[in-house]
C-alpha cells in the first residue's frame, strides 16, 4: 500500500486551499457586466396571485428586467419534475401538482418566488424586488401532514385530491397482522421525526451566462451533481440542448442532500440571462437557505411490534404520514417509500413487516434527501421501539437487540433489501466494550450524589447505501441509473488526472481518490489530480450523494485502472522482453518478477505516447474509461451508545460519553472516515438534541434564523469514541460500504434513549430541547 | 443593506450636532443589535452617528466604592478590569458571558442599556445594582429607565454617556442562554447592597422586559441565602412563552437561576 496507499491517514491535499481561503465557489465567479438577481418572495402560505405590478420596480436604478411566473412558462421553460415514480396501492400514479420555477397562479409556501428583478448591482434588485407589488388574495393554509390529510382541509394542488400524492405500502398487511395477534407482547410507538433545515456552511448560489455568439449557456452552480442538473435542465426545463450547456459546480461548501436538486433559482438565473443578454448571479443569503431551501425529515409514524414468549420479534407493522411540502421536489417522492421502508427490518430477523406510507402536500418548503434521507427516520423507529420493548419486557436493551440480530448471510428482508453481509455482534460488543456499559448503574449512582439524572441508550442501525443497480431502481420507479463514470489519463511523464462522475463538497475526494493511484502503482498523491464537477471536462456521472462516491464512485476508478494497468503492462512486458505475467508494478516501477529488469513508471508512460516501440497493432496513449453499475446497495452498519446527565432543574441534557462502532467495510483513509462519522454524529445530535424547523399557525417559518434555529455548535458536542470493524461488502471491488451518512443515521436513536431513560419518561419529541425535557420529567 | 452615512463623533456634543442635522439619524455604538438589524433591511437609518470613539465616554473609574463605566466601554474591558473584578465580580462575569469575543470586542454597555432588548444581559445588572444612568441631559434612576421591551426612558436625541453605581457586598449573575441564539432565556442578577437590601434584576423572561423581584429581594434581604429564593413565587403570567420555552418553563428558570446566582455570590 506504501505510505499513502489504502488505510493511510493522508492529509486531505484541499485543505490548503480551503482553510487559506483560496477556495473558489460559485459566489466567487465573477463575469463582465454581470447582473444580480433577486427573488420576490411570498410572505403568505398560500394566496392567489391576482396581478403583479411592475411599473415602480421597474423604473429604480439599475433594473433591467422585472420578470413574472407568466413570462417564463410562455418562454417554454417547463415545469419541475420529480425524478422517481411512486404507484399507490391501488396501482395508480403518484398526483403531483405543477411546481413552476416562478409562480403563475398561485404561491404555496412562504418563500415561493412570485416574481424577479435583475439590476446591475445586488442592493438595486433588492431595492426594486421591495418595490414589486404582487396582489395577493390570501387563501386558507395548512401546514402540518395530519392536518392537510383531515376533510375540509385546504387544497394545494388540484392533481392531488385531499393533499394525498400517494397512499403507498410495502411488506404484507395481512401475514403481519396476523403475527402480531399471536404475539405474546406487543409494543405500541407513536413518534415525530422533526423536519430539520441542511444549512450548508456555504448557501446555494447560481452564476448564469448565455453567449449569443455561440448560442451557448454557461452555469455556475452549488451542485452535488452537474451532470445530473444539466440533464434535467436540458431535458424537462428546456432551457438548452445538452451540448449547448455547460454546467460547472466549483468549491462547493457542503451539501448534506439540499444540493442534490435543481432548483427554481438556477432556471430563473439561466433564463434571465437570456432574455435580458447580461449574466445573472444569484446567491442566497441565510434567510432565503432557511426559507427556500429543501428540508429533511418531517414523519409522523405510529407503530407496533410483537414478539414471541422468547423474545424474538414476530411482526411490525408501521403507519407513516410523510409531509413533502407544497411541491415535490427531485427525489423527494423517494424518501419515504423506498429510502425509509426498505431498511424497517433494521439488524434484526423479522418475518412479518408491514408499512403504509401516505405522502401529503402541506404549504411548507419542499422536503427532500437530507443527510441519511429516509434511513435516519427508519432507525429511528425501529431503534426507539426496540428501546421501548426492552423496557416493557424488563430486558436489557443491548440483550433484546442479541436475540434478534441476523446472523445468516446474505439475508432477504421482507422488505426488498437483501444484506450481503455483517457482524452485528462486534460491532455491539465493542461499543458496549468502549462505553464500559458494565459500569453504568455505578455511574449512574455517583451522578444521583451529585443531584444529576445519568441515562444509558443504544442503537444498532443498518443503512443502504451505495446507491444503486440501475436496474433495480428503475423497476421502483427511479427516473436515472445510479452507476458512476470514471476516466483514468496517464500523461507521458507519468502523472495522472482521474475524470470522475462524483462530485466532492467536502468528502474529501481529492485526497482517497489519489491514494487507489498510490495503492496501485506507488506514486505519491502528489502526482494526481482529480477532475470533477464540470460537465465539459467530465463526460458523465450522477454525483455525490446516499454515501455512494466510495462503493460506486472509486469502483468505477478501479475498473480504469484495472484497464490502464493492464496495458502499461503490456507495453513493459514488450519493452523488456517479459511475459506480460511476470511484470509488477510497485513504488513507482515497472518490474519483472523474480529479475532485476526493471522500467520507471514514467518510462513505460512515455513509450505509450511516443509510440516508437509498442506491441504490434497497439494504440498509443494511456487513457482509460469506465462505467461501474453496482450489483447491490452496500450495507453499512454499527453500535452506538450515548450517555448522559440531564440537569433537573433545568431540562439541560450533557451527552457525557458518545461512542461509535461502525462497520463501513474497507476503509481508504481512516482520518477521513473518522470526520465523516464526527460531522454525522454532530448532525444526529442536532436533530435529536437542538434542530427543528416551525411553522407557526400562521404559515410562517419561525426558525428561519440561526437566532431560533438551533445548529450543534462544538460545546454542544462531546469528544467521540471511534472504532470501526471491517467486513468487506463482497458488491464492489474494494469492498466498500460507505460512511458519509452513518453518523446523522444511528445517533438520534441512542441519545432519545439515553434521555428517556435518564428522565424515566418514554415520551419525548425531538428535538429534546431543555424545555421539553423538563416537561417530561414533570409529566 | 439600503445606504447610510456613516459620521464618527468625537465629543458627545459633536455626537449630539450630528444627530440634529440627519434626516433620520441613528446613534451606533457596538452595533451589535443595528448593523444586523440593518444588514436584514429591516433599519434604514439615513446617517450612523459613532460613538464608540468619544474618549470621554470610554473606560472605568472608580472612586472609593463608587463605580462609573463609560457608555462606549465594550464587554470585554469590563470582563477584564481586575479593579472592577475585585469590588463587583457580578458585571464582570456578567460581561464575560454576553455573545461571544467578536461581540465582547464591539459591544459597548451603553449600547446594550439603551436598546433594552427583553433578552440582553447588562439591564438586569443595573436593575440589581440600583445603578444611575447618565446622559447628555440627566441622570436617570434604574427604576424610571427601562420602561419596556425595547423601551426606555431616553428621548430623541439623549446619548446615555455612562452608568454610576456603588459596588454592593455581593453580587452575581447567571444566565440560561438560549439554546439557539445563546442570549438569556433567564439571566438573574442578584446585588446584595452594602446598605443590607438586596436587589433582583431578571432578564429574558419578562413579557415586558426586565424587572426587578420584589419578592426575591424581601426574601434575600431577610435571609441572603439560595434556599430564601427557593420558595419565592414567580408569577408565569408575567412570563414569555415561545418555542424555546412556555412561561412555566422561564419562571422555573428565574427561579434555578437565582438560586444559582445567590449561591455563586456567596
Amino acid at each position: 500500500m506504501g505510505m499513502e496507499g489504502i488505510g493511510a491517514r493522508v492529509l486531505r491535499k484541499e485543505d490548503q486551499r480551503f482553510i487559506t481561503g483560496k477556495g473558489r465557489y460559485t459566489d466567487d465567479f465573477k463575469m463582465a457586466g454581470m447582473h444580480y438577481a433577486a427573488f420576490v418572495r411570498s410572505p403568505h402560505a398560500h394566496a392567489k396571485i391576482k396581478g403583479i405590478d411592475k411599473s415602480a420596480a421597474e423604473a429604480m436604478p439599475g433594473v433591467v428586467a422585472v420578470l413574472d411566473g407568466k413570462q417564463l412558462t410562455g418562454d417554454g421553460i417547463g415545469n419541475l419534475i420529480c425524478g422517481w415514480m411512486i404507484h399507490s396501492k391501488d396501482g395508480s400514479p403518484m398526483n403531483m401538482g405543477a411546481w413552476s420555477a416562478i409562480a403563475t397562479e398561485k404561491v404555496r409556501y412562504v418563500g415561493d418566488a412570485a416574481a424577479v428583478v435583475i439590476a446591475d448591482s445586488l442592493a438595486n434588485a433588492r431595492s426594486a424586488a421591495e418595490a414589486v407589488a404582487v396582489d395577493y388574495e390570501v387563501l386558507p393554509h395548512v401546514v402540518d401532514a395530519v392536518s392537510a390529510l383531515k376533510s375540509g382541509a385546504p387544497q394545494l394542488h388540484p392533481e392531488a385530491k385531499n393533499n394525498m400524492i400517494y397512499d403507498w405500502e410495502i411488506g404484507e398487511a395481512a401475514a403481519t397482522d396476523a403475527a402480531l395477534a399471536k404475539s405474546a407482547h406487543v409494543t405500541e410507538i407513536e413518534i415525530y421525526n422533526n423536519r430539520l433545515v441542511p444549512n450548508p456552511m456555504e448557501p446555494r448560489a447560481a452564476l448564469a451566462n448565455y453567449d449569443v455568439a455561440e448560442d451557448h449557456f454557461t452555469l455556475y452552480t452549488t451542485s452535488q451533481n452537474p451532470h445530473v442538473a444539466r440533464l434535467v435542465l436540458s431535458a424537462f426545463y428546456q432551457v438548452a440542448p445538452e451540448h449547448k450547456l455547460r454546467v460547472i459546480a466549483p468549491d462547493v461548501g457542503g451539501g448534506f442532500g439540499s444540493k442534490i436538486y435543481i432548483y427554481p433559482e438556477e432556471i430563473v438565473c439561466l433564463w434571465a440571462s437570456k432574455r435580458t443578454g447580461v449574466p445573472v448571479k444569484w446567491t442566497a443569503d441565510r434567510t432565503e437557505a432557511f426559507l427556500a431551501d429543501a428540508h429533511g425529515r418531517d414523519h409522523v409514524t405510529k407503530a407496533r411490534i410483537g414478539f414471541d414468549k422468547d423474545h424474538k420479534i414476530t411482526g411490525f407493522k408501521v403507519d407513516t404520514i410523510a409531509n413533502i411540502g407544497a411541491y415535490m421536489s427531485l427525489f423527494s417522492s423517494s424518501v419515504p417509500t423506498y429510502l425509509y421502508a426498505t431498511l424497517l427490518s433494521g439488524q434484526y430477523n423479522i418475518a412479518n413487516i408491514h408499512c403504509n406510507v401516505r405522502t401529503v402536500y402541506t404549504n411548507t418548503a419542499p422536503v427532500d434527501a437530507y443527510r441519511g434521507a429516509g434511513r435516519p427516520e427508519a432507525t429511528f423507529l425501529v431503534e426507539r421501539i426496540m428501546e421501548t420493548a426492552a423496557r416493557e419486557l424488563g430486558l436489557d436493551p443491548a440483550e433484546l437487540r442479541r436475540k434478534n440480530f441476523i446472523r445468516s448471510f446474505p439475508h432477504q428482508t421482507p422488505v426488498i433489501m437483501a444484506y450481503d453481509a455483517g457482524d452485528y455482534d462486534t460491532t455491539l460488543d465493542a461499543a458496549l466494550k468502549a462505553a464500559d456499559y458494565a459500569g453504568f448503574s455505578a455511574r449512574r449512582a455517583e451522578a444521583e450524589k451529585r443531584g444529576k439524572k445519568r441515562g444509558i441508550g443504544l442503537s444498532c442501525y443498518i443503512e443502504a447505501c451505495g446507491i444503486a443497480p440501475s436496474a433495480a431502481v428503475g423497476s421502483l420507479g427511479a427516473g436515472v441509473g445510479l452507476w458512476e463514470s470514471a476516466e483514468v489519463r496517464v500523461n507521458p511523464v507519468g502523472t495522472i488526472e482521474i475524470l470522475t462522475g462524483s462530485h466532492s463538497h467536502g468528502q474529501g475526494h481529492e485526497t482517497t481518490f489519489a491514494q487507489l493511484i498510490s495503492d496501485r502503482f506507488g506514486l505519491p498523491t502528489a502526482n494526481v489530480q482529480i477532475v470533477h464537477g464540470d460537465t465539459d471536462k467530465v463526460q458523465f456521472g450522477m454525483g455525490t450523494y446516499g454515501s455512494r462516491s466510495g462503493a460506486v464512485g472509486m469502483s468505477a476508478i478501479v475498473k480504469a485502472l484495472d484497464k490502464v494497468e493492464a496495458k502499461a503492462k503490456k507495453i513493459a512486458a514488450h519493452l523488456m522482453e517479459a511475459d506480460e505475467g511476470d511484470i509488477v508494478i510497485e513504488n513507482g516501477e515497472v518490474k519483472v518478477a523474480g529479475t532485476d529488469k526493471k522500467l520507471g513508471w514514467h518510462e513505460v508512460c512515455l513509450a505509450a505516447y511516443t509510440g516508437h516501440n509498442l506491441p504490434a497493432g497497439m494504440e498509443p496513449g494511456l487513457k482509460e474509461g469506465a462505467f461501474y453499475d453496482p450489483t447491490n446497495f452496500t450495507f453499512p452498519a454499527g453500535a452506538y451508545v450515548c450517555e448522559v446527565e440531564v440537569d433537573p432543574e433545568t431540562g439541560v441534557t450533557q451527552i457525557v460519553q458518545f461512542v461509535a462502532a461502525d462497520d463501513f467495510g474497507k476503509i481508504i483513509n481512516p482520518m477521513i472516515v473518522e470526520g465523516q462519522v464526527h460531522g454525522g454524529i454532530a448532525q444526529g445530535i442536532g436533530q435529536a438534541l437542538l434542530e427543528g424547523a416551525i411553522y407557526n399557525a400562521d404559515g410562517q417559518l419561525i426558525t428561519a434564523s440561526f437566532m431560533d434555529y438551533t445548529m450543534p455548535r462544538a460545546d454542544d458536542l462531546p469528544s467521540f469514541k471511534l472504532s470501526t470493524h471491517e467486513t468487506l461488502c463482497p458488491g464492489n471491488p474494494l469492498g466498500i460500504k460507505g460512511c458519509g451518512e452513518a453518523g446523522a443515521i444511528g445517533s438520534p436513536p441512542a441519545l432519545i434513549n439515553a434521555i428517556t431513560d435518564a428522565i424515566g419518561n418514554n415520551n419525548l419529541t425531538m428535538p429534546a430541547s431543555p424545555s421539553r425535557v423538563w416537561a417530561a420529567m414533570k409529566a | 443593506m439600503h445606504n447610510t452615512s456613516y459620521h464618527r463623533a468625537s465629543s458627545v456634543d459633536d455626537a449630539a450636532a450630528m444627530m440634529a442635522k440627519a434626516e433620520d439619524g441613528k446613534f451606533v455604538s457596538g452595533g451589535q443589535t443595528l448593523i444586523p438589524t440593518m444588514k436584514q433591511r429591516l433599519a434604514a437609518p439615513s446617517d450612523l452617528i459613532d460613538l464608540r470613539h468619544i474618549a470621554a465616554m470610554k473606560g472605568i473609574s472608580i472612586n472609593g466604592n463608587q463605580v462609573t463605566i463609560g457608555a462606549a466601554t465594550t464587554h470585554a474591558e469590563v470582563a477584564s478590569s481586575k479593579e472592577l473584578r475585585a469590588i463587583c465580580p457580578g458585571i464582570c462575569n456578567l460581561a464575560g458571558h454576553i455573545g461571544d469575543p467578536a461581540v465582547r470586542h464591539m459591544g459597548t454597555i451603553g449600547g446594550s442599556i439603551a436598546n433594552n432588548d427583553p433578552a440582553a444581559d447588562y439591564p438586569s445588572a443595573m436593575m440589581a445594582l440600583n445603578a444611575q444612568i447618565m446622559t447628555n441631559k440627566r441622570t436617570i434612576d434604574t427604576d424610571d429607565f427601562f420602561t419596556g421591551m425595547f423601551e426606555t426612558a431616553l428621548e430623541d436625541g439623549e446619548i446615555i454617556t455612562a452608568v454610576s453605581f456603588a459596588a454592593p457586598a455581593k453580587s452575581a449573575y447567571a444566565k440560561f442562554p438560549n439554546p439557539a441564539s445563546r442570549y438569556a432565556m433567564a439571566g438573574v442578577f442578584v446585588a446584595k447592597l452594602k446598605n443590607g437590601m438586596a436587589r433582583v434584576g431578571v432578564t429574558g423572561a419578562g413579557a415586558s422586559g426586565v424587572f426587578r423581584h420584589e419578592g426575591m429581594e424581601k426574601a434575600l434581604t431577610d435571609n441572603w441565602s439560595a434556599d430564601a429564593v427557593a420558595n419565592a413565587k414567580v408569577d408565569e403570567g408575567m412570563m414569555l412563552s415561545d418555542i424555546h420555552g412556555d412561561s412555566a418553563y422561564r419562571a422555573n428558570l428565574v427561579k434555578v437561576m437565582a438560586k444559582r446566582a445567590v449561591a455563586a455570590a456567596g
